[in-house]
C-alpha cells in the first residue's frame, strides 16, 4: 500500500511530507522502544509510536523508515518535525490508539514482515 | 575507496537529544562514498545502538570509524564504569538502564544484541571502573 492508504486507513493527518504521499510501504512497526524497532524493523516500512523525542526521527533515519505515524493525538514539536523534514520522511498523526491503529492496519492487508 | 578513510567523533555526555549525530554523519558519508544500502544499514543501527549506550551508560567517548575497501571498522571507547557481567549484558532483554532512559525510547535490554546481530564481527573489551571498548567490523 501507499502511504496515502495508511493515512486513509487511520483517518491520520499529515504533518510533515505532503508531497511523499504516494511513498509505498511494505511492512509496518509498531512500538515506543526504539531499540525493539532497531531489532525487528524491516525496509519500506512504517513506524507507529507514541513516543515523542528526536531518537524516533533519529531511529526512522537509520532504517531507511518511510513514514513515522504518531498514535494516541502525540503531538511532536517543531524541532522534532524540522528534524524529520531534513531527512525526507513523511509524519502522520493519529487519534487511534496503539492497537487499534495496528489492528487497522493489519486488515488493511499490511503486515509485519517476516518473523 | 583505494584508500583507508578514518572518521573520529567525540560523544557528548548527558546530552540525549544528540545522542546518534555521529552515526547519523557516518551514514550521509557512506552513501556519498557509493557503500551497498546493506552494509550502510548494518553500520548505521550497529552504530547508533552504540553511541546510544554510550551516553546512557558511560558520559560518552570517543567513536573513530575505519572505511576501507574491504570492510567498516567502528571502535566505540569510553571511560565509563565498565559492563560488570557481559554474558548477561548480550541477554536479548537485559538492562541496567534506568526507568528514565526507559522513557525515553531505550533500555529494552536490546543494545548489544543488536550491535552484535548487525555487525559481522564484534569484540567487547571492559574493566570496570575503567571503561569499555566495542569494536565492530561490517564487511562488504
Amino acid at each position: 500500500m501507499t502511504v496515502k492508504d495508511a493515512m486513509d486507513v487511520l483517518g491520520a493527518r499529515v504533518l510533515v511530507g505532503e508531497d511523499h504521499l504516494d511513498r509505498e510501504v511494505r511492512s509496518a512497526c509498531g512500538s515506543d522502544m526504539m531499540s525493539d524497532v532497531l531489532a525487528f524493523s524491516k525496509d519500506h516500512s512504517i513506524l507507529l509510536t507514541g513516543l515523542c523525542n528526536p531518537q524516533v526521527i533519529r531511529t526512522a533515519e537509520m532504517l531507511d523508515i518511510v513514514c513515522i505515524i504518531f498514535v494516541r493525538g502525540k503531538k511532536p514539536d517543531e524541532t522534532i518535525l524540522d528534524m524529520a523534514r531534513e531527512r525526507d520522511l513523511v509524519v502522520l498523526e493519529t487519534g487511534h490508539r496503539m492497537f487499534s491503529s495496528c489492528g487497522l492496519l493489519y486488515q488493511a492487508g499490511l503486515n509485519g514482515g517476516a518473523f | 575507496m583505494a584508500d583507508v578513510i578514518t572518521l573520529n567523533y567525540e560523544i557528548s555526555p548527558d546530552d540525549f537529544t544528540r545522542a546518534g549525530e555521529a552515526s547519523s554523519d557516518v551514514k550521509s558519508k557512506l552513501k556519498q562514498l557509493g557503500v551497498s544500502p546493506e552494509a550502510i544499514r548494518k553500520v548505521s543501527i550497529a552504530m547508533y545502538e552504540g553511541e546510544i549506550n554510550m551516553v546512557i551508560h558511560a558520559k560518552g567517548g570517543e567513536i573513530t570509524v575505519e572505511i576501507s575497501p574491504e570492510s567498516i571498522v567502528m571502535i566505540l571507547a569510553d571511560k565509563g564504569p565498565g559492563i560488570p557481567d557481559i554474558d548477561k549484558a548480550m541477554q536479548a532483554g537485559w538492562s541496567t538502564a534506568p526507568d528514565e532512559v526507559r522513557s525515553l525510547g531505550f533500555g529494552a535490554g536490546m543494545g548489544l544484541p543488536n550491535m552484535k546481530k548487525y555487525s559481522d564481527e564484534m569484540d567487547v573489551k571492559t574493566e570496570l571502573g575503567v571503561g569499555t571498548t566495542v569494536t565492530m567490523v561490517v564487511k562488504y
